[in-house]
């Protein structure tokens, strides 16, 4: 079995075989797409993150697992500033956004993608001005928003949407938009906040191979939250095949080097590694919310 | 969290302490609120005045504020116009005095129902229909989406309507008070007899140019009001469709109420300006 060569360096929460101890530090490193240092945020009430640590490095694919309300979609729009941590410190792009006024951290997003978890498309714009949002606002020349928008809505399969409204599209085509909306702008970081949850296997597995398309063709880092521990073994166990246009096991024992996990139990980062790391893993929590 | 203790528990006082208690946070709710109304209101107002601007998005919101409240607005105009006509002449008959019913409807209309009324009727069309969008497109993502595409939404979606209510809040009270002066007049003609060039010479003459200010001051803070109490409440939605019923309610009544309570304050600074 491959062993991830990024897993060695981030915060090892629970530290994996061959892993030191939590070293903040060592996230940090020049390099890093993403990193949190101590990480705390609470709503009126107890955490919902206390002391969270990781970083993405470039071209990795970070899956976050937890069980639901664990705290996983906060700490996705942690990472691009829609939410500002109480406690800690988060750098994106090497540049500190937990206290960076809200003016400067647009045009830092505009570098990133964000798929969320129903799509948020909007609904009084087709999908051609959905998936063109960020186009339309730099006002791009319209024969050029045609084409990009075409091209990436022949990236996730749904040219034919073009002058649809989000209304018609079923929920998986919803998120598909949504990630053509993501992609059209070549983001250096993409977070997708469970972009399978609640779509029934055949269409969420069309979104794991777009999500695995854009890993292996585009090599874009990137933050995928699930619950769905198949979507996420299925990203590391297969990779996306440019010459069949469709994904392919690795072979027997190999998992995905670039495509590590982390999974979040009451409030606090409880694993970082490796998939052979987690299914090894003698974590309580870790344990029961793989059996 | 921790309950009464049984001493609290016996306590003849302890219903009182409760009560305090409730007093002291909803107190606390009521001055944070403001303090968050105060900072949304002047961040949308400024907006105003640096870049980037979104035009498109301000025609827009005025074709649906303006143009779209325009029936409302001339409905109500005739009628509350008629009505006064109606309601002044059964008084003034009594002291011989109907002659000035134009001078009476007019001076009341254009000085004060005018305004609330327009103010009032466009809050109850479009402080609802702001707090609603924005409430529904709050509980979807969709504001969250946007500032993930790196768009402002104060900047998109919040100065646009508070720009467009102000502006066109100003045409609808100059309508308002035309149609009340010409619902006046076809009852002063048709219902109560009387001459009609006489109403408009009294409706006229007695207008001095101190009456159109207050008039057309004041629409111009009710727009601000109704288009950023709508915006704020939306904006601050939570807890899915049934809180943005709630904002949806919330909007309307206490841009309502805030437009009369201001209409008696500037009511106040406006005479003491011009008397």
């Amino acid at each position: 079995m491959n062993v991830n060569p990024a897993s060695a360096q981030p915060v090892p929460v629970e530290p994996g075989p061959g892993q030191s101890a939590q070293n903040p530090a060592a996230a940090f490193a020049a390099g890093q797409v993403v990193a949190f240092r101590n990480v705390s945020i609470a709503f009126d009430g107890p955490p919902v993150l206390e002391d969270v640590s990781f970083s993405i490095a470039p071209g990795e694919t970070r899956i976050l697992l937890g069980p639901a309300g664990v705290g996983k979609s906060v700490l996705l729009k942690l990472t691009n500033g829609l939410l500002r941590p109480d406690q800690g410190s988060i750098l994106l792009f090497g540049e500190e956004i937990s206290t960076m006024p809200e003016e400067k951290l647009f045009p830092l997003r505009t570098r990133t993608g964000m798929v969320f978890q129903e799509g948020a498309l909007f609904d009084s714009l087709t999908v051609r001005d959905n998936v063109a949002y960020q186009l339309i606002q730099e006002r791009v020349d319209d024969d050029e928003i045609d084409l990009r928008v075409r091209k990436a809505l022949r990236f996730v399969e749904l040219e034919e949407t073009f002058d649809y409204y989000p209304a018609s599209l079923s929920g998986g085509m919803k998120r598909r938009v949504a990630i053509a909306r993501a992609l059209i702008r070549q983001p250096e970081l993409l977070l997708y906040d469970s972009p399978t949850g609640g779509l029934d296997p055949v269409t969420s597995t069309t979104i794991i191979e777009l999500v695995m398309k854009q890993r292996d063709v585009y090599r874009t880092p990137s933050l995928l939250v699930t619950h769905r521990l198949q979507d996420a073994f299925t990203l590391c166990s297969h990779r996306f095949d440019p010459q069949q246009g469709r994904m392919v096991p690795l072979p027997q024992g190999e998992t995905d080097p670039n495509t590590t996990f982390l999974m979040l139990a009451e409030s606090r980062l409880i694993f970082d590694g490796s998939l052979q790391e987690l299914v090894h893993s003698e974590n309580k929590f870790v344990r029961e919310f793989l059996e | 969290m921790h309950g009464p203790s049984p001493r609290e528990r016996r306590s003849p006082f302890s219903g009182k302490h409760m009560a305090i208690d409730t007093i002291d946070r909803t107190a606390k709710q009521l001055v944070l609120t403001i303090q968050d109304y105060s900072l949304f209101a002047a961040r949308a107002f400024m907006n105003l005045f640096t870049e980037p601007r979104y035009w498109p998005e301000y025609l827009v919101q005025a074709d649906i504020i303006g143009f779209g409240s325009l029936s409302i607005v001339v409905l109500s105009g005739l009628s509350t116009g008629g009505v006064l006509a109606l309601q002044s002449a059964a008084t003034l008959s009594a002291f011989g005095a109907t002659a000035v019913t134009g001078q009476f409807v007019s001076l009341t209309m254009i000085r004060e129902l005018g305004p609330v009324l327009t103010g009032v009727m466009v809050s109850g069309r479009n402080a609802s229909s702001m707090a609603s969008e924005l409430g529904s497109m709050v509980v979807t993502e969709q504001i969250d989406a946007m500032r993930a595409l790196g768009v402002d939404p104060m900047r998109k979606l919040v100065t646009p309507r508070i720009f467009a209510s102000i502006s066109m809040l100003f045409f609808l009270t100059i309508v308002a008070d035309a149609c009340g002066i010409a619902g006046g007049g076809l009852v002063t003609v048709f219902m109560n007899h009387q001459n009609g060039t006489q109403y408009l010479d009294m409706a006229w003459e007695h207008l001095r140019y101190p009456d159109i200010i207050q008039g057309l001051v004041k629409p111009l803070f009710f727009g601000y009001i109704l288009s950023s109490i709508g915006c704020f409440y939306g904006m601050r939605t939570s807890g899915g469709t049934e809180g943005v019923g709630r904002s949806t309610i919330q909007a309307v009544v206490w841009a309502s109420v805030i437009i009369i309570f201001v209409d008696f304050l500037l009511t106040q600074l406006l005479l003491s300006l011009f008397t």
